[in-house]
């Protein structure tokens, strides 16, 4: 699988380059600013690209603009966006094309590389991988006041919230230490409480997730 | 020696009259067609306007009136010691045309200058000439004394200010107020020019009080901008001394321990290794939020408009963002009215019992606008703890001012203007 990174810290480039390519990844370029990054999209094809969200030379959102654009001209362009803060205004942008194929991690989250090279794999193939903090966002956001939601139990709550940061249901079962019986049938539950239509294809369940919660009250 | 002493005095004295006579009448003489041709000018350029052509001429002329002014104000100190302050609005040197006349016309200052241009033609003319009337006139009166009244009244009575002249007693009375006149010239033409120039500063000085109330305004919002910065350095210190520092502490230690340990007891040494990984996901949490209270990073990254949006999705309410700037502020503006809006919002959030949020954020007239309504218990009131009264200060250093609109019932509307230019 063939990879374009951009990030501007060597250091963190140099890891991630090592990590990648310890999972059996191919680095197909590893750049540190904007512009590279976007002729590195336009010329190399990757089958997924990780991109930091501040890149030189203005250091504001380059990197997350550049990869807003190459995705509008090949959609679906699978892009994992990383950031030292994640904020939903940025996750709604990536998510507004409805294509999926997008991920928004912390750097943090780098820290679990089974966990990070899992997310990688699953915007590649263009499932979602939203993080933790956007979810919780989303839900402490939705807390006050929304019906549906406060209708869930617990254990459902949890599901969702994985369910929603993109997991399959055998990923939400191995975390949770369950079945994924008992995970398919949470999830329907959590459909059917929230209103919405049920969908075999795991990707279109998580869009659907994402964007009831980030929907309007 | 004490006449000598006394005849330098005197000398001296002598010399200050003349020479205040003779600045007096070159400033008479030298400035009366120049400031006539400013005014005639302006007044063209101003008229022109409306045409389009004032709008080029316009910043031109004002400049040059400015240059006139400026001149006059030197002049004023290094004779005679009248200090009048130059207060003129910055004008960007970049900017076009339109806004360069129009930021020029909304100056107090070019109004003023422009109210001293006709006064300067007419007292102050005369009272720059007077100093020299007084000193050349005694030379008249000294002339007709001396039997030049022969030629002057011929036939009939020549008038010596107000001795008339007819037979030489008469001239003689001329000549003894002309010494009179002379002594007064004196004693009084340093002080006459001085008038002059006091006469100056009082339309061109521009209003003392109003300086007064801005100096004191000044020295209020910069001790509330020091003493403010210096508050939040010292909650960064304990932050981070408390926080992200303690915390790489404790991780140095546990790698230490789990050097020592890594061929004894692998089992601990692995238990460590992720209690380390905690702590540094926690430190980094820390100083995440640390910088989110510094400057948040979507203000860096997007400014003020998509940060107020991110604030706001933040909020566990539903608040509404509209956002009409037409360019960027300066980073301090922008980051203070980043801290005011958040501030307000916290506050509805907290206090109000509101539902629904709306924040309006729009520049018009070179302010920065930013309302945020909602449709709580209103109330509101600056001060009593409430954090508006923070919120004010905080604008107070850039000029900026806080309203609230508050009924009991509700709703409630904060709005916040900070003058400003976006770029």
């Amino acid at each position: 699988m063939r990879v374009v990174l951009a990030e501007d810290l060597f250091l963190l480039r140099d890891g991630l380059v090592r990590m990648l390519q310890a999972y059996g990844f191919e680095i197909a370029a590893a750049v540190e600013s904007g512009p590279e990054l976007a002729r590195a999209l336009a010329e190399l094809e990757p089958d997924v690209a990780v991109v930091d969200v501040r890149l030189p030379p203005t250091h504001t959102d380059e990197g997350l603009q550049c990869a807003l654009t190459a995705r509008r001209e090949r959609p679906g362009l699978p892009v994992l966006v990383l950031s030292q803060h994640v904020e939903q205004l940025y996750a709604r942008e990536l998510l507004a094309d409805g294509n999926g194929g997008v991920g928004y991690l912390l750097k943090d989250r780098v820290f679990d590389a089974d966990g990070f090279v899992d997310a990688v794999r699953r915007v590649a193939a263009g499932g979602t991988a939203m993080d933790p903090q956007v979810i919780q966002q989303l839900l402490s956001r939705r807390d006050a006041g929304d019906r549906p939601l406060g209708r869930l139990t617990p254990r459902e709550r949890e599901v969702l919230e994985l369910m929603a940061q993109g997991r399959s249901n055998a990923g939400i079962a191995a975390q949770l230490v369950v079945t994924e019986r008992a995970i398919a049938k949470h999830t329907s539950n959590i459909f059917a409480k929230l209103g919405l239509e049920v969908s075999d294809d795991d990707n279109r369940r998580v869009l659907a997730v994402l964007a009831h919660l980030d929907g309007d009250r | 020696m004490t006449t000598d002493t006394k005849g330098d005095e005197v000398r001296a004295q002598a010399r200050e009259a003349v020479l205040a006579a003779v600045r007096g009448f070159v400033l008479a003489v030298a400035m009366l067609p120049v400031t006539v041709l400013c005014l005639t000018l302006t007044l063209l350029s101003l008229a022109l306007v409306p045409i389009g052509i004032g709008i080029v001429t316009t910043p031109w002329i004002l400049g040059g009136v400015r240059d006139v002014a400026d001149i006059r104000r030197r002049l004023a100190a290094e004779w005679c010691g009248v200090r009048i302050p130059s207060a003129y609005r910055p004008v960007p040197e970049d900017a076009n045309p339109w806004t360069r006349t129009f930021r020029m016309l909304g100056d107090p200052a070019t109004w003023r200058d422009l109210r001293w241009l006709p006064v300067d033609m007419t007292a102050g003319f005369f009272t720059a000439l007077l100093p020299a009337v007084l000193l050349l006139y005694p030379v008249e009166g000294f002339a007709v004394a001396a039997g030049w009244w022969r030629v002057l009244a011929d036939g009939h009575t020549y008038w010596y200010g107000f001795v008339p002249v007819t037979d030489q007693p008469t001239a003689l009375g001329a000549g003894a107020t002309a010494v009179v006149l002379l002594v007064a010239a004196y004693r009084l033409t340093p002080r006459l020019l001085t008038v002059h120039f006091r006469l100056t500063r009082a339309v061109l000085g521009g209003d003392q009080g109003e300086l007064a109330e801005r100096v004191r305004v000044l020295t209020e919002t910069r001790r509330d901008a020091v003493d403010t910065s210096a508050a939040e350095l010292r909650r960064i210190e304990r932050d981070l001394h408390d926080g992200a520092q303690a915390r790489l502490v404790a991780m140095g230690m546990d790698l230490g321990t789990i050097e020592m340990l890594l061929e004894k007891d692998p089992e601990r040494a692995k238990a460590l290794l992720s209690q380390a990984r905690r702590n540094s996901a926690e430190a980094l949490e820390e100083l995440r939020d640390l910088v989110r209270g510094i400057h948040p990073p979507v203000l860096a990254e997007r400014g003020l408009g998509d940060a107020v949006r991110a604030l706001a999705l933040r909020l566990p309410l539903p608040a509404e963002v509209t956002v009409e700037l037409s360019g960027r502020a300066d980073a301090p503006v922008e980051s203070a009215a980043y801290f005011a809006a958040s501030e307000v919002l916290t506050n509805a959030v907290k206090h109000s019992g509101a539902d629904r949020i709306w924040v309006d954020l729009h520049d018009a007239d070179g302010m920065l606008r930013i309302a945020v309504t909602d449709n709580g218990k209103g109330g509101a009131v600056i001060g009593a703890g409430s954090g508006l009264a923070g919120v004010e200060r905080r604008l107070g250093t850039f000029d900026g001012v806080l309203a609230v609109s508050s009924p009991a019932g509700g709703p409630t509307m904060v709005t916040m203007e900070i003058p400003c230019v976006l770029s």
